[in-house]
Protein backbone atom coordinates (compact mmCIF):
# COMPACT_ATOMS: atom_id res chain seq x y z
CA UNK A 1 0.00 0.00 0.00
CA UNK A 2 0.30 3.52 -0.39
CA UNK A 3 3.27 3.67 -3.45
CA UNK A 4 4.70 6.29 -4.77
CA UNK A 5 2.77 8.52 -7.65
CA UNK A 6 4.82 10.72 -10.34
CA UNK A 7 3.76 14.33 -10.98
CA UNK A 8 4.57 17.25 -13.28
CA UNK A 9 4.03 20.54 -12.21
CA UNK A 10 5.14 23.90 -13.17
CA UNK A 11 6.90 25.72 -10.21
CA UNK A 12 8.23 29.71 -10.82
CA UNK A 13 7.97 28.76 -14.61
CA UNK A 14 10.22 25.66 -14.11
CA UNK A 15 8.90 22.01 -14.86
CA UNK A 16 9.14 20.02 -11.99
CA UNK A 17 8.97 15.93 -11.86
CA UNK A 18 8.70 14.44 -8.99
CA UNK A 19 8.01 10.75 -7.03
CA UNK A 20 5.86 11.02 -4.10
CA UNK A 21 4.22 9.26 -1.88
CA UNK A 22 0.74 10.56 -1.81
CA UNK A 23 0.87 11.86 2.42
CA UNK A 24 3.03 14.59 1.18
CA UNK A 25 1.84 17.59 1.72
CA UNK A 26 2.54 20.27 -1.03
CA UNK A 27 4.31 22.43 1.40
CA UNK A 28 7.00 19.36 2.54
CA UNK A 29 7.50 18.68 -1.70
CA UNK A 30 8.30 22.34 -2.51
CA UNK A 31 11.12 23.03 0.74
CA UNK A 32 12.12 19.02 1.32
CA UNK A 33 12.67 18.02 -2.68
CA UNK A 34 12.78 21.20 -3.92
CA UNK A 35 14.85 23.07 -2.30
CA UNK A 36 12.53 26.02 -2.02
CA UNK A 37 12.73 26.92 1.51
CA UNK A 38 10.99 30.82 0.83
CA UNK A 39 7.60 29.34 1.72
CA UNK A 40 7.78 28.59 5.65
CA UNK A 41 5.72 25.71 7.61
CA UNK A 42 3.93 27.16 10.34
CA UNK A 43 0.68 25.64 12.38
CA UNK A 44 0.41 22.58 9.73
CA UNK A 45 -3.18 22.99 9.91
CA UNK A 46 -4.46 25.66 7.73
CA UNK A 47 -4.63 28.76 10.14
CA UNK A 48 -1.85 30.71 10.27
CA UNK A 49 -0.86 30.89 6.47
CA UNK A 50 2.40 31.00 6.40
CA UNK A 51 2.71 28.37 4.37
CA UNK A 52 0.40 30.45 1.69
CA UNK A 53 1.71 29.72 -2.27
CA UNK A 54 -0.29 30.43 -5.76
CA UNK A 55 -1.53 27.71 -6.92
CA UNK A 56 -2.78 28.06 -10.59
CA UNK A 57 -3.09 32.41 -9.35
CA UNK A 58 -5.01 31.32 -6.68
CA UNK A 59 -3.57 31.97 -2.79
CA UNK A 60 -3.85 28.41 -0.96
CA UNK A 61 -2.39 26.65 2.20
CA UNK A 62 0.13 24.43 0.77
CA UNK A 63 0.21 22.78 3.94
CA UNK A 64 -3.37 21.38 4.07
CA UNK A 65 -3.00 20.77 0.01
CA UNK A 66 -1.00 17.47 -0.98
CA UNK A 67 1.61 17.42 -3.49
CA UNK A 68 -0.35 14.88 -5.84
CA UNK A 69 -3.23 17.43 -5.76
CA UNK A 70 -0.75 20.14 -7.21
CA UNK A 71 -0.52 17.58 -10.33
CA UNK A 72 -0.37 19.38 -13.84
CA UNK A 73 -0.67 22.91 -12.05
CA UNK A 74 1.20 25.87 -11.93
CA UNK A 75 2.87 26.92 -8.59
CA UNK A 76 4.60 29.84 -7.71
CA UNK A 77 6.18 30.75 -4.05
CA UNK A 78 7.96 34.01 -2.67
CA UNK A 79 11.21 32.55 -4.82
CA UNK A 80 9.24 33.81 -7.90
CA UNK A 81 8.59 37.19 -6.90
CA UNK A 82 11.72 39.31 -7.11
CA UNK A 83 13.62 39.29 -10.47
CA UNK A 84 17.32 39.46 -11.37
CA UNK A 85 18.18 40.74 -8.04
CA UNK A 86 15.10 43.44 -7.71
CA UNK A 87 12.56 43.49 -5.16
CA UNK A 88 8.89 42.78 -6.32
CA UNK A 89 6.78 45.85 -5.94
CA UNK A 90 5.33 44.22 -3.37
CA UNK A 91 8.45 43.15 -1.56
CA UNK A 92 9.80 46.46 -1.72
CA UNK A 93 6.41 48.10 -0.46
CA UNK A 94 7.13 45.55 2.61
CA UNK A 95 10.77 47.39 3.04
CA UNK A 96 9.61 50.39 2.67
CA UNK A 97 6.63 50.62 4.76
CA UNK A 98 8.29 48.64 7.61
CA UNK A 99 5.93 45.72 7.13
CA UNK A 100 7.49 42.63 8.64
CA UNK A 101 9.79 42.24 11.41
CA UNK A 102 10.94 38.86 12.12
CA UNK A 103 10.00 37.85 8.84
CA UNK A 104 8.51 34.39 9.56
CA UNK A 105 4.88 34.99 8.15
CA UNK A 106 5.87 37.25 5.07
CA UNK A 107 6.36 34.85 2.48
CA UNK A 108 2.66 33.77 2.60
CA UNK A 109 1.67 37.49 3.34
CA UNK A 110 3.61 38.40 0.20
CA UNK A 111 1.45 35.58 -2.09
CA UNK A 112 -1.75 36.35 -0.70
CA UNK A 113 -1.31 40.30 -1.75
CA UNK A 114 0.01 39.00 -4.95
CA UNK A 115 -3.02 37.20 -5.79
CA UNK A 116 -5.41 40.48 -4.49
CA UNK A 117 -3.21 42.97 -6.62
CA UNK A 118 -3.83 40.57 -9.25
CA UNK A 119 -7.27 40.75 -8.77
CA UNK A 120 -8.23 43.48 -7.90
CA UNK A 121 -5.29 46.45 -8.77
CA UNK A 122 -6.96 49.10 -6.31
CA UNK A 123 -8.74 46.97 -3.59
CA UNK A 124 -10.84 48.21 -1.48
CA UNK A 125 -9.98 48.58 2.96
CA UNK A 126 -12.71 45.92 2.73
CA UNK A 127 -10.83 43.82 -0.24
CA UNK A 128 -7.18 43.62 1.70
CA UNK A 129 -8.95 43.66 5.46
CA UNK A 130 -10.37 40.78 3.84
CA UNK A 131 -6.86 39.11 2.59
CA UNK A 132 -4.75 39.66 4.88
CA UNK A 133 -7.96 38.40 7.57
CA UNK A 134 -6.23 34.75 6.30
CA UNK A 135 -2.72 35.72 7.40
CA UNK A 136 -1.38 35.91 10.84
CA UNK A 137 1.57 37.82 11.51
CA UNK A 138 2.10 38.37 15.76
CA UNK A 139 5.32 41.18 14.95
CA UNK A 140 3.64 43.99 12.90
CA UNK A 141 0.05 44.51 14.74
CA UNK A 142 -0.58 44.49 10.91
CA UNK A 143 -0.90 48.52 10.04
CA UNK A 144 2.33 48.79 8.31
CA UNK A 145 1.18 45.52 6.08
CA UNK A 146 -1.73 47.28 4.95
CA UNK A 147 0.08 50.61 4.11
CA UNK A 148 2.73 48.06 2.31
CA UNK A 149 -0.38 46.64 0.43
CA UNK A 150 -1.81 50.42 -0.70
CA UNK A 151 1.78 51.70 -1.44
CA UNK A 152 2.44 48.23 -3.20
CA UNK A 153 -0.76 48.98 -5.17
CA UNK A 154 0.01 52.59 -6.20
CA UNK A 155 3.79 51.04 -7.25
CA UNK A 156 2.15 48.04 -9.46
CA UNK A 157 -0.59 50.74 -11.54
CA UNK A 158 2.38 53.58 -11.85
CA UNK A 159 4.57 50.83 -13.30
CA UNK A 160 2.25 48.79 -15.27
CA UNK A 161 4.20 48.97 -18.37
CA UNK A 162 7.26 47.55 -16.91
CA UNK A 163 5.81 45.07 -14.83
CA UNK A 164 5.91 47.03 -11.73
CA UNK A 165 9.39 45.82 -10.83
CA UNK A 166 12.12 48.71 -10.16
CA UNK B 1 2.42 16.75 12.39
CA UNK B 2 1.87 14.57 9.29
CA UNK B 3 -0.68 12.42 7.85
CA UNK B 4 -0.38 8.88 7.95
CA UNK B 5 0.06 6.79 4.98
CA UNK B 6 -2.51 5.80 2.84
CA UNK B 7 -3.29 5.11 -0.75
CA UNK B 8 -4.30 7.51 -3.58
CA UNK B 9 -6.54 7.02 -6.84
CA UNK B 10 -7.50 9.87 -8.87
CA UNK B 11 -10.78 8.29 -11.45
CA UNK B 12 -11.70 10.33 -14.31
CA UNK B 13 -15.19 9.38 -14.29
CA UNK B 14 -17.74 9.33 -11.46
CA UNK B 15 -18.03 5.05 -12.73
CA UNK B 16 -14.73 4.41 -11.56
CA UNK B 17 -14.68 6.54 -8.32
CA UNK B 18 -18.07 4.74 -7.10
CA UNK B 19 -16.25 1.54 -8.22
CA UNK B 20 -13.00 2.06 -5.88
CA UNK B 21 -15.55 3.39 -3.24
CA UNK B 22 -17.35 -0.34 -3.42
CA UNK B 23 -13.74 -2.06 -3.49
CA UNK B 24 -12.66 -0.53 -0.15
CA UNK B 25 -15.97 0.34 1.12
CA UNK B 26 -15.47 1.97 4.95
CA UNK B 27 -12.15 2.19 4.03
CA UNK B 28 -11.70 5.13 1.75
CA UNK B 29 -12.19 8.61 1.76
CA UNK B 30 -13.21 11.51 -1.02
CA UNK B 31 -11.34 13.93 -1.46
CA UNK B 32 -11.94 17.30 -2.82
CA UNK B 33 -10.78 20.94 -1.52
CA UNK B 34 -8.82 19.06 1.39
CA UNK B 35 -9.72 22.02 3.67
CA UNK B 36 -11.03 19.64 6.55
CA UNK B 37 -9.82 16.43 5.44
CA UNK B 38 -6.11 17.30 4.74
CA UNK B 39 -6.30 19.30 8.41
CA UNK B 40 -7.72 15.51 9.93
CA UNK B 41 -5.15 13.60 8.33
CA UNK B 42 -2.41 15.37 9.19
CA UNK B 43 -3.38 15.36 12.95
CA UNK B 44 -4.24 11.80 12.55
CA UNK B 45 -7.59 12.35 12.93
CA UNK B 46 -8.45 10.64 9.87
CA UNK B 47 -6.89 7.32 9.15
CA UNK B 48 -8.43 6.45 5.49
CA UNK B 49 -6.99 3.81 3.71
CA UNK B 50 -7.18 5.11 0.34
CA UNK B 51 -7.87 9.02 -0.62
CA UNK B 52 -10.33 9.33 -3.75
CA UNK B 53 -9.60 12.73 -5.41
CA UNK B 54 -12.39 14.00 -7.28
CA UNK B 55 -10.14 16.77 -8.59
CA UNK B 56 -9.79 14.75 -12.19
CA UNK B 57 -13.59 13.35 -12.65
CA UNK B 58 -15.07 16.13 -15.33
CA UNK B 59 -18.69 17.75 -15.19
CA UNK B 60 -18.57 18.40 -11.25
CA UNK B 61 -17.24 22.11 -11.56
CA UNK B 62 -19.97 24.41 -12.92
CA UNK B 63 -22.63 27.02 -11.95
CA UNK B 64 -25.46 26.74 -14.15
CA UNK B 65 -28.52 29.02 -14.37
CA UNK B 66 -32.08 27.17 -14.22
CA UNK B 67 -34.90 28.97 -14.26
CA UNK B 68 -35.91 28.76 -10.70
CA UNK B 69 -32.17 28.11 -8.96
CA UNK B 70 -28.36 27.37 -9.40
CA UNK B 71 -27.02 24.55 -9.57
CA UNK B 72 -23.23 23.88 -8.55
CA UNK B 73 -21.36 21.17 -9.46
CA UNK B 74 -19.85 19.48 -6.33
CA UNK B 75 -15.91 19.99 -7.35
CA UNK B 76 -16.90 24.31 -7.73
CA UNK B 77 -14.47 26.02 -5.51
CA UNK B 78 -16.21 28.16 -3.20
CA UNK B 79 -13.94 31.15 -4.03
CA UNK B 80 -15.19 30.77 -7.69
CA UNK B 81 -19.05 30.76 -6.33
CA UNK B 82 -18.24 33.71 -4.78
CA UNK B 83 -16.76 35.63 -7.53
CA UNK B 84 -19.16 34.32 -10.08
CA UNK B 85 -21.29 37.22 -11.20
CA UNK B 86 -24.07 35.12 -12.22
CA UNK B 87 -24.54 33.82 -8.72
CA UNK B 88 -23.78 37.70 -7.22
CA UNK B 89 -26.36 39.08 -9.68
CA UNK B 90 -29.34 35.83 -9.20
CA UNK B 91 -28.37 34.39 -5.54
CA UNK B 92 -27.11 37.44 -3.55
CA UNK B 93 -27.31 35.50 -0.54
CA UNK B 94 -25.61 32.49 -1.72
CA UNK B 95 -22.75 34.69 -2.60
CA UNK B 96 -23.26 36.81 1.00
CA UNK B 97 -22.66 33.00 2.17
CA UNK B 98 -19.67 32.40 0.94
CA UNK B 99 -18.34 35.28 2.49
CA UNK B 100 -18.24 33.96 5.84
CA UNK B 101 -16.66 30.58 4.98
CA UNK B 102 -12.92 30.59 6.49
CA UNK B 103 -10.79 32.81 4.33
CA UNK B 104 -10.38 33.94 0.83
CA UNK B 105 -7.17 31.18 0.82
CA UNK B 106 -9.57 28.56 2.17
CA UNK B 107 -12.43 29.60 -0.29
CA UNK B 108 -9.58 29.13 -2.99
CA UNK B 109 -9.48 25.29 -2.57
CA UNK B 110 -12.35 24.13 -0.46
CA UNK B 111 -15.56 23.16 -2.76
CA UNK B 112 -18.95 23.79 -2.60
CA UNK B 113 -19.88 19.78 -2.24
CA UNK B 114 -16.67 19.20 -0.30
CA UNK B 115 -18.37 21.30 2.89
CA UNK B 116 -21.98 19.72 2.40
CA UNK B 117 -21.11 16.33 2.58
CA UNK B 118 -18.47 17.02 5.49
CA UNK B 119 -21.56 18.56 7.06
CA UNK B 120 -19.66 20.94 10.19
CA UNK B 121 -22.67 22.03 12.62
CA UNK B 122 -21.06 25.45 12.52
CA UNK B 123 -20.30 25.47 8.34
CA UNK B 124 -22.34 27.71 6.33
CA UNK B 125 -22.90 25.81 3.07
CA UNK B 126 -24.91 23.58 5.04
CA UNK B 127 -26.90 25.83 6.91
CA UNK B 128 -27.68 27.50 3.56
CA UNK B 129 -28.83 24.73 2.02
CA UNK B 130 -31.50 23.81 5.34
CA UNK B 131 -32.76 27.47 4.63
CA UNK B 132 -33.43 27.52 1.25
CA UNK B 133 -34.15 24.11 0.91
CA UNK B 134 -31.24 22.88 -1.25
CA UNK B 135 -31.95 19.57 -3.56
CA UNK B 136 -28.16 17.38 -3.37
CA UNK B 137 -27.80 15.19 -6.26
CA UNK B 138 -25.62 11.83 -5.50
CA UNK B 139 -24.31 9.42 -7.38
CA UNK B 140 -23.95 5.78 -6.58
CA UNK B 141 -23.60 2.12 -7.43
CA UNK B 142 -27.92 2.55 -8.73
CA UNK B 143 -27.13 5.66 -10.41
CA UNK B 144 -28.70 8.94 -9.09
CA UNK B 145 -31.02 10.21 -6.77
CA UNK B 146 -31.93 13.91 -5.23
CA UNK B 147 -31.78 13.98 -1.63
CA UNK B 148 -33.88 17.08 -0.14
CA UNK B 149 -31.66 19.38 2.78
CA UNK B 150 -34.32 18.50 5.20
CA UNK B 151 -33.17 14.74 4.97
CA UNK B 152 -29.20 15.30 4.01
CA UNK B 153 -28.29 16.44 7.16
CA UNK B 154 -28.22 13.42 9.43
CA UNK B 155 -25.90 14.54 12.23
CA UNK B 156 -22.69 15.40 13.56
CA UNK B 157 -20.73 15.46 10.33
CA UNK B 158 -22.92 12.49 8.66
CA UNK B 159 -25.44 13.32 5.89
CA UNK B 160 -27.46 10.63 4.17
CA UNK B 161 -24.90 9.96 1.49
CA UNK B 162 -24.41 6.12 1.61
CA UNK B 163 -20.17 4.71 1.96
CA UNK B 164 -20.36 4.20 -1.90
CA UNK B 165 -22.21 7.00 -2.68
CA UNK B 166 -20.92 11.02 -4.11
CA UNK B 167 -22.34 13.98 -3.84
CA UNK B 168 -22.53 15.40 -7.95
CA UNK B 169 -24.48 18.53 -7.69
CA UNK B 170 -26.23 21.05 -5.46
CA UNK B 171 -29.45 23.23 -6.39
CA UNK B 172 -30.19 26.11 -4.53
CA UNK B 173 -33.29 27.53 -5.40
CA UNK B 174 -33.58 31.28 -6.13
CA UNK B 175 -35.53 33.24 -3.82
CA UNK B 176 -38.78 34.49 -5.26
CA UNK B 177 -40.11 37.96 -5.44
CA UNK B 178 -40.96 40.13 -1.88
CA UNK B 179 -38.28 37.93 -0.03
CA UNK B 180 -35.56 38.87 1.39
CA UNK B 181 -32.88 37.22 3.51
CA UNK B 182 -30.28 37.49 5.95
CA UNK B 183 -26.78 35.48 6.52
CA UNK B 184 -25.21 36.57 10.19
CA UNK B 185 -22.88 34.81 12.28
CA UNK B 186 -20.32 35.76 15.35
CA UNK B 187 -16.92 34.16 15.59
CA UNK B 188 -14.04 34.84 17.83
CA UNK B 189 -12.19 36.68 14.82
CA UNK B 190 -13.10 36.44 11.29
CA UNK B 191 -12.81 33.72 9.21
CA UNK B 192 -13.11 31.08 12.26
CA UNK B 193 -16.17 28.97 12.68
CA UNK B 194 -18.96 30.56 13.87
CA UNK B 195 -19.76 30.53 17.46
CA UNK B 196 -23.37 30.72 16.67
CA UNK B 197 -25.16 31.74 13.62
CA UNK B 198 -28.69 32.52 12.06
CA UNK B 199 -29.87 32.68 8.51
CA UNK B 200 -33.05 33.58 7.14
CA UNK B 201 -35.83 34.34 4.04
CA UNK B 202 -38.78 36.09 5.01
CA UNK B 203 -41.49 36.66 1.98
CA UNK B 204 -44.36 39.41 2.47
CA UNK B 205 -47.30 39.65 1.41
CA UNK B 206 -49.14 43.11 -0.74
CA UNK B 207 -49.66 43.93 3.09
CA UNK B 208 -46.89 43.68 4.97
CA UNK B 209 -47.53 40.51 6.81
CA UNK B 210 -45.45 37.55 6.63
CA UNK B 211 -46.48 34.90 3.94
CA UNK B 212 -43.45 32.73 4.72
CA UNK B 213 -40.09 33.32 7.31
CA UNK B 214 -37.43 30.46 7.29
CA UNK B 215 -34.86 30.85 10.34
CA UNK B 216 -32.15 28.49 10.48
CA UNK B 217 -29.73 28.56 13.34
CA UNK B 218 -26.07 27.04 12.86
CA UNK B 219 -23.42 25.97 15.51
CA UNK B 220 -25.77 25.29 17.96
CA UNK B 221 -26.29 21.80 17.88
CA UNK B 222 -25.57 18.81 15.74
CA UNK B 223 -26.51 20.07 12.90
CA UNK B 224 -27.94 23.18 11.52
CA UNK B 225 -31.76 23.75 12.52
CA UNK B 226 -34.91 24.97 11.76
CA UNK B 227 -36.17 27.10 14.64
CA UNK B 228 -40.06 26.22 13.73
CA UNK B 229 -41.81 27.91 16.66
CA UNK B 230 -40.10 31.33 15.46
CA UNK B 231 -41.30 30.67 11.89
CA UNK B 232 -44.94 29.89 13.19
CA UNK B 233 -44.95 32.80 15.37
CA UNK B 234 -44.39 35.04 12.35
CA UNK B 235 -46.58 33.29 9.72
CA UNK B 236 -49.35 35.90 8.61
CA UNK B 237 -48.08 38.28 10.85
CA UNK B 238 -46.62 41.77 10.49
CA UNK B 239 -42.95 41.36 11.12
CA UNK B 240 -42.67 44.40 14.24
CA UNK B 241 -39.84 44.87 17.00
CA UNK B 242 -41.72 43.36 19.71
CA UNK B 243 -42.61 39.82 17.70
CA UNK B 244 -39.34 39.91 16.16
CA UNK B 245 -38.06 39.90 20.16
CA UNK B 246 -40.35 36.97 20.81
CA UNK B 247 -39.41 35.27 17.94
CA UNK B 248 -35.93 35.25 18.77
CA UNK B 249 -36.64 34.41 22.45
CA UNK B 250 -38.88 31.33 20.86
CA UNK B 251 -35.99 30.42 19.03
CA UNK B 252 -33.47 30.40 21.68
CA UNK B 253 -35.40 28.23 23.91
CA UNK B 254 -36.49 25.91 21.01
CA UNK B 255 -32.93 24.64 20.02
CA UNK B 256 -31.14 21.78 21.88
CA UNK B 257 -28.61 21.98 24.78
CA UNK B 258 -25.74 23.53 22.26
CA UNK B 259 -22.30 22.72 22.84
CA UNK B 260 -20.18 23.78 25.55
CA UNK B 261 -16.40 24.20 24.60
CA UNK B 262 -13.09 25.70 24.90
CA UNK B 263 -14.95 28.48 22.41
CA UNK B 264 -18.24 29.42 24.16
CA UNK B 265 -20.53 28.19 27.17
CA UNK B 266 -23.83 26.44 25.84
CA UNK B 267 -25.70 28.94 27.60
CA UNK B 268 -23.59 32.17 25.79
CA UNK B 269 -24.65 29.95 22.65
CA UNK B 270 -27.69 29.79 23.38
CA UNK B 271 -28.29 33.27 24.07
CA UNK B 272 -26.80 34.59 20.86
CA UNK B 273 -29.02 32.19 18.73
CA UNK B 274 -31.71 34.12 20.26
CA UNK B 275 -30.34 37.44 19.17
CA UNK B 276 -29.16 36.57 16.10
CA UNK B 277 -32.57 34.86 15.37
CA UNK B 278 -34.11 37.92 15.78
CA UNK B 279 -31.75 40.54 14.09
CA UNK B 280 -31.75 38.03 11.00
CA UNK B 281 -35.73 37.77 10.76
CA UNK B 282 -35.33 41.30 10.73
CA UNK B 283 -32.92 42.02 8.45
CA UNK B 284 -34.90 39.30 6.05
CA UNK B 285 -37.90 41.39 6.38
CA UNK B 286 -36.57 44.92 5.58
CA UNK B 287 -34.84 43.46 2.47
CA UNK B 288 -38.26 41.64 1.48
CA UNK B 289 -40.09 45.63 1.64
Amino acid sequence: MSSTRRIALTVNDQPYEAEVEPRLTLVDLLRGELGLTGTHVGCEHGVCGACTVLWNGRAVRSCIMLAVQADGGTIRTVEGLAREGTLHPIQQAFLEEHGLQCGFCTPGFLMSITELLERSPDPTDEEIKDTLGGQICRCTGYQQIVAAVRSAAAKLRAGAGAGGYG
Amino acid sequence: MKPPRFDYAAPRTLGEAVSLLQQHEGEAKLLSGGQSLVPLLNMRLARPAILVDLAKVDGLDHVREQDDGLAIGAMTRQRTVELSPVVKARHPMLHAAMLHIAHPQNRNQGTVGGSLAHADPAAELPALALTLDAEMRAFGPSGERTIGAADFFVTYLTTALEPTEILVETRFPTLPARTGWSVMEVARRHGDFALAGAMSTVTLDDQGRCASARLVLFGVGATAVRARKAEQLLAGERPDAALLERAGRAAAEEIDEPLTDVHASAEYRRDLAGVLGRRALAEAAARAA
